[in-house]
């Protein structure tokens, strides 16, 4: 995983202005950059992606944007404006929404996840998720939870799953923590250990890219601090994809922010343009807290 | 409340001349407080005394075998001859033990799978039919199904299989005979058919139900690991759901342990140990729904109000342990 990230992420001077020809509107405005930091090859690519429920309601419209290697890219906007909605697209999780309908296209590497003969569940090995609610199976001791996803593929060699076991928990920054009770079901792990959990059974499986929808909205001050030390040290190896209502914690941890509002991109760009100088009226209004 | 203290708020100094109108006393909110309470205290504890006062009761009645032969003694006694008066409950018991487990036996499995599928797999048309069936077959009386059990079922299976299988076991598997026995249209095992389809709703729905509760992260968070929809199920749903599901099954016994009209319809009623498969039996429910027309034999009377009270303990056990199961195995979203 690292090693292919470090092969990927040649720099460029690439300069993506994507201006939603199509509907008219400056959507995406991505700033040229020569420095390294934004420099980054897309990992992921959105082009005219939208999903729609059932009985017509549009979750997003035509959005198009990439997610850069190695990248933080926070995805803000107000509650309903779809964020979620685009996130969940990513990893075709809306395959298993009845009534959810995706158009356009999501490219991995530059292979369409949506293309005939993909198979979502191989995309959604390479493309992971942790949830707004720590999710680990109740019934599986910590040891079990993260591992998880390597029994699914079929990896059953004792060593091969310790040496992930513990991998993924350092790297979730969990491992001093439960080191001397892997074995025992985390009845008392606290909602920030479970999430840190859930962060480590989603790496276990080395995914290239995270999606995180409001990792931290159900934790305390503290564990949120914690979560969000990780998140910095995991882009390293992976590319991350939040989702977040806190814009303090978008400018604080993200290298890239994307303004969602009403369904819509307005404004995508590197975080700190978009929170000093943003280019679109109603992304300025939002991050000043005038609506939202 | 929070509406009228809104309502106060909002209008302000223009409703400061009238607030009682607006906020009753407190003394009155406190009295309806205590009403309600007090009616909701009498209802619930008087369901509880009624059990208790149900359970003294067959106790004070049916008491006399009890102490007589003691509280194995009446439950173990082979013979049940009113003429004669020997009144013992064995036969009984093992013929509820032989229709409920059998029942629960061949229904639990199938049941399981149709409530798994309704909820996971069926499209959303197909989980309609199915639910509307299921719930259905539940809301059939049970004697419609005694009478069609009669005139339909009974004589199908027996001119379909049971005769069938008797000629062939004695032309070549004589040693199965003593369990076969004699084919008659109505005995145990056509009870015990019956007695499992009218248990499978209750399962069905008891197992549907469980798995539509397990939380939507719990299986996206497999989902997300990249699980097919069965390994889903194995990792997520079913772990989640496993108290919910074991205690419907056991509440579905405790049902096949209670039901009583298909039973006595069909089981035959001969109190006869050994009992054969073809052939008829008697079990608890079913002996006091045949026999408490006759019964002007005092003792008689009493030996029924004791299988009663027997079957109360029995089913009120199997309560009592579903609702520990529920409780034990029920994970709420904690890692255990």
């Amino acid at each position: 995983m690292m090693s292919l990230a470090a092969v990927q992420s040649v720099p460029t001077n690439n300069v993506a202005v994507r201006g939603g020809a199509s509907s008219g509107q400056p959507v995406v405005q991505e700033q040229t950059a020569g420095t390294p930091a934004h420099g980054a090859h897309p990992r992921l690519e959105t082009r005219a992606l939208s999903v729609r429920y059932g009985g017509g309601a549009v979750g997003v419209a035509d959005i198009t944007m990439p997610v850069h290697a190695n990248r933080v890219t926070a995805l803000i906007g107000p509650s309903g404006c779809g964020k979620t909605t685009y996130l969940r697209a990513l990893n075709r999780m809306h395959d298993l929404t009845p009534g959810a309908h995706v158009s356009g296209q999501v490219l991995l590497d530059g292979e369409d996840i949506y293309g005939p003969g993909v198979d979502p569940i191989v995309v959604r090995r390479r493309i992971g998720m942790v949830f707004q609610k720590p999710s680990p199976f109740p019934t599986m001791s910590i040891y079990d939870n993260v591992v998880a996803g390597l029994k699914l593929v079929g990896v059953r060699k004792r060593s091969v799953l310790d040496g992930v076991a513990e991998r993924s928990l350092r790297q979730a920054g969990l491992w001093d923590e439960v080191k001397d009770r892997l074995k025992t079901g985390g009845r008392d792990l606290s909602g920030g250990q479970q999430q840190r959990l859930s962060i480590a059974r989603a790496l276990a499986v080395e995914p290239d890219v995270l999606l995180m929808d409001e990792p931290t909205s159900s934790l305390d001050p503290k564990s949120t601090g914690h979560i969000e030390e990780l998140m910095v040290e995991l882009k390293k190896e992976v590319t991350l994809v939040i989702v977040t209502h806190n814009m303090q914690q978008a400018a604080r941890l993200s290298d890239y922010t994307a303004f969602f509002y009403l369904g819509a991109l307005i404004e995508l760009g590197p975080t700190s343009r978009i929170f000093e100088a943003p280019a679109e009226e109603r992304t300025a209004e939002y991050i000043s807290g005038r609506f939202g | 409340m929070k509406a009228n203290r809104a309502a106060s708020g909002q209008s302000g100094e223009a409703c400061a001349a009238s607030p009682r109108r607006i906020v009753p006393h407190a003394i009155y909110r406190r009295l309806g407080d205590r009403v309600f309470g007090a009616l909701v205290l009498v209802l619930g504890s008087s369901i509880a005394l009624l059990t208790v006062a149900m359970g003294l009761v067959l106790y004070r009645q049916g008491g006399a075998p009890i102490v007589r032969d003691g509280f194995f003694g009446f439950l173990f006694q082979t013979t049940w001859n009113p003429v004669t008066g020997e009144h013992g409950a064995w036969p009984f018991v093992v013929g509820t033990l032989i229709t409920s487990f059998g029942a629960l036996s061949i229904a639990f499995l199938p049941a399981i799978a149709v409530g798994i599928f309704s909820a996971e797999y069926a499209p959303r048309r197909v989980a309609a039919a199915i639910n509307y069936l299921v719930d259905l077959l539940a809301a059939v009386p049970s004697v419609v199904i005694g009478i069609w059990g009669i005139f339909v079922f009974a004589p199908w299976m027996r001119d379909t299989f049971y005769m069938p299988a008797f000629y062939w076991a004695r032309e070549s598997a004589a040693w199965l005979l003593p369990v076969l026995g004699t084919p008659t249209s109505y005995n145990i095992l056509t009870a015990t058919l019956l007695l499992a389809l009218m248990i499978t709703p209750y399962t069905v729905a008891l197992t549907r139900d469980a798995v539509r509760m397990v939380p939507r992260e719990q299986r996206e968070a497999a989902q997300a690991l990249g699980s097919t929809h069965w390994e889903m199920i194995r990792m997520s749903v079913l772990p989640y759901a496993r108290g919910g599901i074991v205690a419907g099954v056991v509440l579905s016994l405790a049902r096949a342990l209670g039901e009583t009209m298909v039973v006595a319809m069909l089981i035959g009623n001969s109190n006869r140990l050994p009992y054969t498969l073809f052939g008829p039996a008697a079990n608890m429910p079913s002996v006091i729904a045949n026999e408490f027309r006759e019964a002007v034999e005092p003792t008689h009377v009493t030996a029924l109000m004791a299988v009663g009270f027997y079957l109360f303990l029995i089913t009120f056990a199997v309560n009592l342990i579903a609702a520990y199961i529920q409780k034990r195995l029920n994970v709420g979203g904690r890692i255990l």
